[in-house]
């Protein structure tokens, strides 16, 4: 009962803050001073047509590698708590049902193009909305289709790892090519900005983002592949 | 006008979703419904001019965890009820 009545307490002091947030709002009617330097200086400066992908991938590209190392530590503790499951019972993988005739097929024509979408996506992250995490999340979606499909289906770690630590290393390298030939740590000016909205366009960017989307997918595949070989716990 | 109309109607869809997700009967339909939880979100940040945002929590919130949710669920049942 008493427990009960402090959850309304502090629902109903929750919404008293939130109403009284709602209260005070009021939209604002013009940019603030750091969002209109992005909107006005990111084409120019940068090339980029997309200027969340600008303002993501340089103007804060330190708290885009803090995210992309947040994403694998997560990914190396998921395998590690894992993997002691997957020893002990690595051999009962024939109890587990395969995924039938449709999802078999379908998987064998979506997969290919799941994955094209995906690098899609973070190819273009510079032009269209979306970029590496969205796309690598894509990419880790085709890899479960196959999962789903075919359950006993098993990935090769050692590539897995081989693709994510070599992105890895290539993003922080760039970024350090980035304090020796342009203004600072992941500076994309180092190679020339193009044309303005075409693929080849703003500098360093659709590469330092197709890293990102590769190193994304492959954080996601490992954990997914993880989890499907762990039976159950 | 309408855009405020659709956007009430898609809060009142999540809110509807979220307590299914709380009250409902079994594990499979609440993983559903947090899915779909997702989905309106992501339409919702579409609505508010977010489009990357929006592509984020539908490939990751509706769609990666929605399925880890079943995986889990497939390895723990039999086990224990809660």
């Amino acid at each position: 009962m008493i427990k009960r009545l402090l959850a309304l307490l502090l629902i109903g002091g929750l919404g008293g803050v939130f109403l009284l947030l709602w209260l005070d709002f009021t939209p604002p009617t013009e940019l603030n001073e750091v969002a209109r330097y992005y909107a006005e200086q990111s084409a120019p400066d940068l090339g980029t047509v997309n200027i969340t992908t600008a303002i993501i991938v340089t103007y804060r590209g330190l708290d885009t590698l803090g995210e992309v190392t947040v994403l694998f530590l997560s990914a190396a503790v998921v395998g590690m708590v894992l993997v002691r499951g997957r020893r002990r019972t690595a051999a009962t993988a024939e109890g587990l049902v395969s995924g039938g005739e449709l999802l078999a097929s379908g998987s064998r024509l979506l997969v290919p193009l799941i994955l094209l979408l995906g690098v899609y996506i973070f190819v273009n992250g510079h032009l269209t909305p979306g970029g590496g995490f969205q796309g690598g999340a894509i990419l880790a979606s085709a890899v479960l289709l196959m999962l789903l499909a075919d359950p006993t289906r098993r990935f090769s770690h050692r590539l897995i790892t081989l693709v994510e630590s070599s992105t890895g290393l290539s993003y922080v390298l760039l970024g350090v090519v980035g304090i020796v030939l342009a203004g600072g740590f992941l500076d994309t000016r180092i190679l020339p900005l193009g044309e303005f909205g075409t693929l080849f366009s703003a500098g360093a960017i659709p590469l330092i983002y197709s890293l990102i989307g590769l190193k994304v997918g492959a954080e996601f595949a490992s954990m997914l592949a993880n989890l499907s070989e762990t039976e159950a716990l | 006008m309408i855009l405020t109309g659709m956007t009430l109607l898609l809060c009142l869809v999540m809110i509807g979703a979220a307590l299914v997700a709380i009250l409902g009967k079994g594990l499979a339909v609440a993983i559903l419904a947090t899915g779909l939880v997702s989905l309106v979100a992501s339409l919702l940040f579409l609505i508010l001019a977010a489009p990357d945002v929006a592509m984020t929590e539908a490939a990751i919130g509706s769609g990666l965890t929605t399925f880890l949710f079943f995986f889990v669920l497939g390895r723990v049942r039999g086990g224990e009820h809660d």
